[in-house]
C-alpha cells in the first residue's frame, strides 16, 4: 500500500521506537528480577546492570602462614587458593601495594626476602621458601580477578521461610480464592435478569450499577468496619470476603450483563417457547455461552484481590495469620528499607502468580477490558 | 493449611448456598403460582413479575449493604466528631483550613492532570506504533504487563530505581542516580525532593496505566474503517497526517473513556503513596490522608469521613457522565 523507499525507512523508525518503548517499560521490572537473584553484598556494592557481565575486582588476600609450610624436596612450600569460595579468573597479581598488578598469572615473583611466589590463573598460589620459614603472618597477595556472574536462590529461601512471605502467600490465597469465585455466581444470575427478563425499573437498576462502578471504596471502610464489629465478624477473613464480593459486584454485573445482552435472542426465545424455565435457560444456555465473560471477570477480580493492599489493611487484622503479601512487603519496606535482596525477592514472590495469570490468560483480560470500558463507557 | 481448608469450605458453602437459593426460590415460586389449574394465566403473569427479583435479589442486597448504604452512612458520619457527637459542617470547615488537606487536594489535582494525560498519550503512541509492526502483539504484551503487577510491587520496583547512596556509601545502585552520575550530574534523594517527588510517584502509575490505555486505544484504531485511510493515502497524506487527522478524530470517544477511567483510578490512588513515602515530604494525597485519620493513634472517623466525601464529590462528575453514556448506549 505504501511506496517502497519511504516505507522501509519508516518501518525502521517505527521498529526502533517500539523497541525503545518496550525496553523502557520492562527494564524496571527486569532490574529488580535480576537483583532478587544476587547476593546481599553484590547488590549493595554494584548496580544490577553489572551483574550480567563478569566483574573485575581487586582483592587483597593473605596467604597461609609460613608456620604451616610443608617440605617438598629441597624447598618449603605454602599453598592454597586466593578465592574463598566459587571460582574466578586471575588476570594479574602482585606482592606489594606499589605494584599490585606486576605479574601475569603463572609468572614467578621473587620477594625481597628471597622466597618465590606464583599465582595461577585459577587462583592457586604457591610460595616456595629455600629454608623452613617461621612466622604467623601470611604473605600478602594482590590479585586482580574476574569473577563470573553469580546468582543465588538464597534470597527466596530467606523471604519465604524467615521473613514471613511464605505465610503471607498462604494468607493471600485464602483471601483471593473465595473472593474471586463467590461474586461470579451472584453476579451471573443478576446479569441474566437484567439482560433478558422483563422487569420494571430495569433501566434504573442498570444505571445504578454503572454509577456504583466508580464509587470510591473508601466510603465503605468506616461504616462497614463498624458493622462488622457490631455483628461480631470483626476483622478477619469472612469480613474481607464479603467486602471484596461487594466491591467486585458492580463490575461483574456490568460485564456479564453487557455480554449476555449481546447473545442471540432467538436461542433464548425458542427455548422459552419450548417451555424451558428461566432457571433452565440460565443454566443450560446462558452460563455456557457466557464463559468468555465469566473468565474475563474472574481474571480481573483475581488480579485485583491478589494485588490489593488497602482493603486488606482495613478489613484484616495485623497478626501473622492474617497479613497478606502486599501488606508484608509494605512492612518490609519500613523495617528492611535498604535490604534490597529481601525486598526484591519478596516483591517477586507476590508478582509471580499475577504475571503467570497475565501471560496465560491475556486474551480474556483484554476482552474484558474492552467490554468494560469501550462498550459501556 | 487449616486456613486454606477454611477458604475452600467457604467456597463450597458459598457456591452451594447461592445455587440452593436460586434453585429453591424458583421451585417455591412455581409451587405458589402453579402454571396450571384454573388461574394458570394469572399465575404465570405473577410468577414472571416476581422471578426477575429472585435473580437480582442477592446482588442487590450485597451492593446495597457494601456500597450504597456506606455512601449515606459516611455522609452522616462526616457530620460527627471523633466521639460521635453531631457537629454539623465543622469537619468540612476544619478541612478547608487544614494544611495537610490542602496539600493532599493540590497533589490529587496534580495527579489528576498529569497521570491520565501522560498515560493516554503514551498509550496512544504505543498503540499507533505497535499496530504497524510484525512483533506488535509481543511488544503490546510487554508494555501491558505492569497492569498485572500490584501497586505495592511496582512501588518496590521503582523505589529501587530511585535508590540513593550517600557520598561514602559506594557506587550508586539505583538506575536513575547511576545514569545521572554517568552523565556528569549529582545523585539525588529523589523521593524527598520537594515537588518533583510527586512526579516520581506519578511515573509509577503512568507506567502501570499506559498498557491499559494502549490496549483499548489499539482496539479502537483497528476498528477504523480502511476506506477513509486509503482515501487519505491516495490523496497524498503522510502516515503522520493520517494518524493525527484521520485516525485520532475517529477515536475521540474512546480516548475520553480511557481518560476518565484512569481519572477514577488516580482519584483513589493510595498504595503507591503509602508504600513510597506515606505522605511525607509533601506527597500526601486524599486517600492516604483519610487512611491516616482512620487508623492513627486516636482515630477520628468524622474527619476521615469528611475526606472521603471530598473524594466522592470529585468522582461524581465521572459517575454522571458514565451513567448518561450507558443510558444512550442501551437505548
Amino acid at each position: 500500500m505504501e511506496m517502497a523507499g519511504t516505507k522501509s525507512r519508516l518501518t525502521w523508525a517505527v521498529n526502533l521506537a517500539v523497541g525503545f518503548l518496550v525496553l523502557l517499560w520492562i527494564i524496571p521490572t527486569f532490574g529488580l528480577l535480576i537483583s532478587s537473584f544476587r547476593d546481599r553484598d553484590a547488590i549493595s556494592t554494584s548496580g544490577w546492570w553489572t551483574a550480567l557481565s563478569a566483574s573485575e575486582q581487586n582483592v587483597i588476600v593473605r596467604a597461609d602462614v609460613p608456620d604451616n609450610a610443608v617440605q617438598e624436596g629441597q624447598v618449603w612450600v605454602v599453598s592454597g587458593n586466593v578465592f574463598d569460595s566459587g571460582a574466578g579468573d586471575v588476570t594479574a597479581f602482585g606482592i606489594t601495594s606499589r605494584a599490585p598488578e606486576a605479574f601475569a598469572p603463572g609468572e614467578v615473583a621473587v620477594h625481597a626476602n628471597g622466597h618465590e611466589i606464583t599465582v595461577g590463573a585459577n587462583g592457586d598460589y604457591r610460595i616456595a621458601y629455600a629454608e623452613q620459614p617461621s612466622g604467623s603472618r601470611g604473605q600478602r597477595l594482590f590479585v586482580r580477578a574476574e569473577s563470573p556472574p553469580s546468582f543465588t536462590l538464597d534470597n527466596y529461601r530467606e523471604v519465604l521461610f524467615a521473613e514471613g512471605m511464605g505465610k503471607a502467600l498462604l494468607n493471600t490465597l485464602t483471601v483471593t480464592i473465595p473472593a474471586t469465585i463467590i461474586p461470579i455466581l451472584v453476579a451471573a444470575f443478576a446479569a441474566y435478569a437484567l439482560a433478558w427478563m422483563e422487569m420494571p425499573g430495569r433501566a434504573l437498576l442498570i444505571a445504578g450499577i454503572v454509577g456504583l462502578l466508580v464509587v470510591p471504596l473508601q466510603v465503605a471502610f468506616i461504616p462497614l468496619l463498624k458493622l462488622h464489629n457490631n455483628i461480631g465478624i470483626g476483622k478477619g477473613y469472612i469480613g474481607i470476603w464479603l467486602a471484596h464480593t461487594g466491591f467486585g459486584l458492580p463490575l461483574a454485573v456490568f460485564l456479564l450483563r453487557n455480554y449476555m445482552a449481546g447473545l442471540p435472542g432467538e436461542i433464548i426465545e425458542s427455548a422459552r417457547v419450548d417451555g424451558a424455565s428461566d432457571f433452565a435457560i440460565f443454566r443450560k444456555i446462558i452460563l455456557p455461552l457466557s464463559f468468555p465473560a465469566l473468565a474475563s471477570f474472574a481474571i480481573f477480580q483475581f488480579l485485583w484481590v491478589w494485588n490489593d493492599l488497602l482493603v486488606a489493611k482495613v478489613f484484616l487484622g495485623t497478626g501473622e495469620d492474617q497479613v497478606v503479601m502486599t501488606g508484608r512487603i509494605v512492612d518490609l519496606l519500613g523495617s528492611r528499607g535498604g535490604d534490597w535482596e529481601i525486598l526484591a525477592a519478596s516483591a517477586f514472590v507476590s508478582i509471580a502468580v499475577p504475571i503467570a495469570v497475565f501471560f496465560s490468560l491475556q486474551r480474556y483480560l483484554v476482552r474484558g477490558l474492552l467490554a468494560g470500558s469501550v462498550k459501556g463507557g | 493449611m487449616d486456613q486454606l481448608l477454611f477458604a475452600v469450605s467457604t467456597i463450597i458453602v458459598g457456591v452451594f448456598g447461592c445455587v440452593a437459593y436460586f434453585y429453591f426460590s424458583n421451585i417455591i415460586l412455581d409451587r405458589v403460582y402453579p402454571a396450571s389449574g384454573p388461574n394458570a394465566g394469572a399465575n404465570i403473569n405473577k410468577a414472571n413479575a416476581i422471578r426477575p427479583w429472585l435473580f437480582v435479589l442477592p446482588a442487590l442486597l450485597v451492593l446495597g449493604l457494601y456500597l450504597v448504604y456506606p455512601v449515606f452512612s459516611t455522609f452522616f458520619l462526616s457530620m460527627r466528631d471523633a466521639r460521635g457527637t453531631f457537629v454539623g459542617a465543622d469537619n468540612y470547615t476544619w478541612l478547608a483550613g487544614d494544611d495537610k488537606f490542602r496539600e493532599s487536594l493540590g497533589n490529587n489535582l496534580l495527579w489528576l492532570v498529569i497521570v491520565p494525560a501522560a498515560s493516554t498519550f503514551f498509550g496512544l503512541v504505543a498503540a499507533g506504533l505497535t499496530d504497524r509492526i510484525k512483533w506488535g502483539s509481543v511488544a503490546q504484551s510487554l508494555i501491558f504487563m505492569p497492569m498485572a503487577i500490584s501497586f505495592v510491587g511496582a512501588s518496590v520496583i521503582w523505589k529501587f530505581i530511585y535508590d540513593y547512596r550517600g557520598e561514602n556509601q559506594g557506587e550508586q545502585i539505583g538506575l536513575l542516580n547511576a545514569m545521572v552520575e554517568a552523565m556528569g550530574g549529582t545523585a539525588q534523594t529523589w523521593i524527598t525532593l520537594p515537588f518533583w517527588n510527586n512526579i516520581f510517584l506519578m511515573i509509577i502509575l503512568i507506567w502501570i496505566q499506559t498498557g491499559f490505555a494502549m490496549v483499548i486505544l489499539s482496539a479502537a484504531l483497528k476498528g477504523i474503517s480502511e476506506e477513509t485511510i486509503e482515501a487519505a493515502y491516495l490523496d497524498g497524506a503522510t502516515p503522520l497526517q493520517i494518524f493525527f487527522k484521520i485516525k485520532i478524530p475517529q477515536i475521540w470517544g474512546t480516548i475520553a473513556v480511557v481518560w476518565t477511567t484512569i481519572t477514577v483510578t488516580v482519584l483513589k490512588v493510595f498504595d503507591i503513596v503509602f508504600a513510597m513515602t506515606n505522605g511525607q515530604w509533601g506527597t500526601q494525597v486524599l486517600a492516604n490522608l483519610m487512611y491516616d485519620w482512620m487508623f492513627r493513634g486516636t482515630p477520628d472517623f468524622g474527619r476521615g469521613s469528611a475526606i472521603v466525601m471530598v473524594i466522592m464529590l470529585l468522582v461524581t462528575p465521572v459517575m454522571i457522565w458514565n451513567i448518561s453514556n450507558a443510558h444512550k448506549e442501551n437505548r
